[in-house]
């Protein structure tokens, strides 16, 4: 179960990686241009229904997630966003009255196939959530966790290994002298770029944001945000969020949800400045929700 | 959205009276502070009583001495009794304490609201309400009567068993204080579930779960009725594990039911003796719950 073999470590950057400036959101980012249909999937989802105990929360969800893209997920409260996102890594198993169906494949298999071994399907596909949530250790065990659970690996490595993940975080210089205090010892947006450390030092490929700036203040979003574009090259990232300049700020696809249903799906350029639905218009122009 | 109708035209609001309201909150205030005042001083007075008679007998003696088999002299301590006490409770806590807290474990993380966890949950709620003395007799009943001799682990056992529950509880208690996100972070680290339950959710609750622990001891430290036919009571001192006078191989000396013995007797000095130890399990509880609070009021930043 552990026994998983360490990839080859020619994909880690050593550690001093510089951390460049705060990024300007270029219009040649911008997906609009791309062809959608030609870049890879990284997930993609056919058919997906959700239920909490007899009631239904996602209806039928279609969508194709693209390798190394970030992927908004936006839409009003009780929608459905972080539902959807939560069947992505099977993590709603861990309540007994919550059942998917449909497909997501991921590496060529269904994600809600009982044949699917959950930690591994963990390991590759992280997750980082609304409320910072760093284990009861120290800063260097909680980066450590996911290294140790998953890898064989020698001290010097595992240190080298949880340095880089922490400058990739963009949280090094903050706590390099802090690596054997309590991770929650931290500030809020420390602690969450702390649980972003924690989830990529596992070397997944994919990141689960649900809505990780929700709880913590301006500066510290702004942080996450930069970070988020700094990620994209490395990883492929679906982020559900309430607040739509941050959609319309980091991502390259948006999702609009409605009522558990996916209303739009496209380019942000496109959500953002001529949608086609009725409903996307009213909630992106703030008449609703 | 749509707008706010406006209020039909009607009287305008009269005020309720404020004095009246005052008046309510004072009266609700010193009934609760007369309710504070008498429950605190009537606990103040036992205990005064129990400081001022008990520590006279508190000498060498007491601490080194064992009970005194003729009751007409007046040498002898109570050394025999705390010791036969501090093993049989050492006892308890090493049966109760493991399968309780796998128990709560259960109740907290796996079982949830299933009916099997349901059940058990009841269960432990009903032995918690069971009379001592039934525990007692339980014990006696599967291992004092078929093995035809008292003994220090009858005593051990009956304990546990009243301990069994409150630690069970007090464990779920405790475990389901523990936020559902941080269960979540774990399982989505690709963590298995028991690797999540022992590393971070318990080690989140540590503090709380030692402090859980420690009350289930306190609750049966000061208990007289589950060793009345269990570990009974011995002028002896233990003197190993089996053979007649081991922990598994007869009677076992022990505080409360010396203190139940020798309170009843018309000689001062092993009435003086009785308050001694019953100055004694007091001194231990108190200090039991301070030290646990001293050591792991840290761990809740954890």
């Amino acid at each position: 179960m552990v026994g998983t073999k360490v990839d080859e470590p020619t994909q880690i950057q050593g550690p001093g990686t510089v951390i460049p400036p705060r990024l300007e959101v270029a219009e040649d980012r911008r997906a609009g241009d791309e062809d959608f249909a030609s870049l890879p999937n990284e997930i993609s989802v056919h058919g997906l229904d959700f239920f909490y105990g007899k009631e239904q929360a996602l209806f039928g969800n279609d969508i194709e997630i693209k390798k190394n893209r970030v992927t908004a997920v936006i839409g009003p409260s009780g929608c459905g966003k972080s539902t959807h996102l939560r069947a992505y890594n099977r993590i709603f198993n861990l309540y007994r009255d919550q059942r998917a169906s449909g497909e997501i494949m991921f590496d060529g298999t269904n994600v809600l196939s009982s044949q699917t071994d959950l930690l591994d399907l963990r390991r590759r596909i992280g997750m980082i959530f609304q409320k910072p949530s760093p284990f009861p250790m120290t800063v260097f065990d909680n980066v450590a966790y996911g290294l140790r659970q998953h890898y064989r690996l020698g001290r010097a490595e595992l240190s080298m290994r949880v340095e880089d993940a922490l400058k990739r975080s963009a949280i090094w210089d903050e706590v390099k002298h802090k690596l054997n205090e309590p991770g929650n010892a931290l500030s809020g947006g420390q602690q969450q770029r702390l649980c972003i450390a924690r989830a990529i030092a596992a070397q997944p490929d994919v990141l689960l944001m649900d809505e990780p700036c929700s709880a913590i203040d301006p500066v510290a979003t702004a942080k996450i945000e930069e970070l988020i574009l700094e990620l994209k090259d490395k990883y492929t990232i679906v982020l559900v969020t309430h607040n739509m300049q941050q959609a319309a700020r980091v991502s390259d696809y948006t999702a609009f949800f409605f009522q558990g249903r996916i209303v739009e799906f496209g380019p942000t350029t496109n959500i953002f400045s001529c949608p086609t639905e009725k409903q996307t218009e009213e909630y992106i122009t703030g008449r609703f929700g | 959205m749509s707008a706010v109708a406006p209020l039909p035209e009607q009287a305008p609001l009269r005020h309720r009276s404020v004095a009246s309201r005052k008046a309510a909150d004072l009266v609700v205030k010193v009934l609760s502070w007369i309710g504070a005042l008498f429950g605190m001083s009537v606990m103040a007075l036992v205990l005064y009583e129990v400081v001022i008679r008990g520590i006279k007998a508190w000498n060498w003696a007491f601490f080194t001495q064992p009970t005194p088999q003729d009751f007409m002299s007046t040498s002898g301590g109570m050394a025999n009794a705390i010791v036969g006490t501090l093993i049989i409770t050492a006892g308890a806590a090493l049966i109760a304490i493991p399968i309780g807290f796998l128990a709560g474990v259960y109740l907290a993380e796996y079982g949830r609201n299933g009916r099997t966890a349901t059940g058990i949950r009841m269960v432990a709620n009903v032995v918690m309400g069971v009379p001592s003395i039934i525990v007692g007799v339980f014990a006696f009943a599967i291992l004092v009567k078929p093995l035809q001799h008292y003994s220090g682990f009858a005593g051990s056992v009956a304990l546990a068993f009243l301990m069994l529950p409150v630690m069970a509880r007090t464990t779920e208690d405790i475990l389901n204080l523990v936020p559902n996100e941080l269960r979540e972070s774990g399982l989505a680290m690709g963590a298995p579930r028991w690797r999540v339950t022992l590393r971070v959710v318990c080690k989140a609750a540590r503090g709380g779960l030692i402090t859980g622990a420690t009350l289930a001891v306190v609750r049966v430290a000061g208990e007289t009725a589950p060793l009345l036919f269990t570990a009974l009571s011995s002028p002896y001192w233990i003197t190993g594990l089996f053979g007649p006078g081991g922990y598994f191989g007869g009677p076992v000396s022990n505080l409360t039911k010396t203190i139940f013995d020798f309170a009843g007797q018309p000689y001062p000095h092993l009435q003086a003796l009785a308050w001694g130890g019953a100055l004694f399990i007091i001194v231990f509880v108190l200090g039991l719950n301070i030290l646990v609070r001293l050591l792991f009021q840290r761990g809740k930043e954890w």
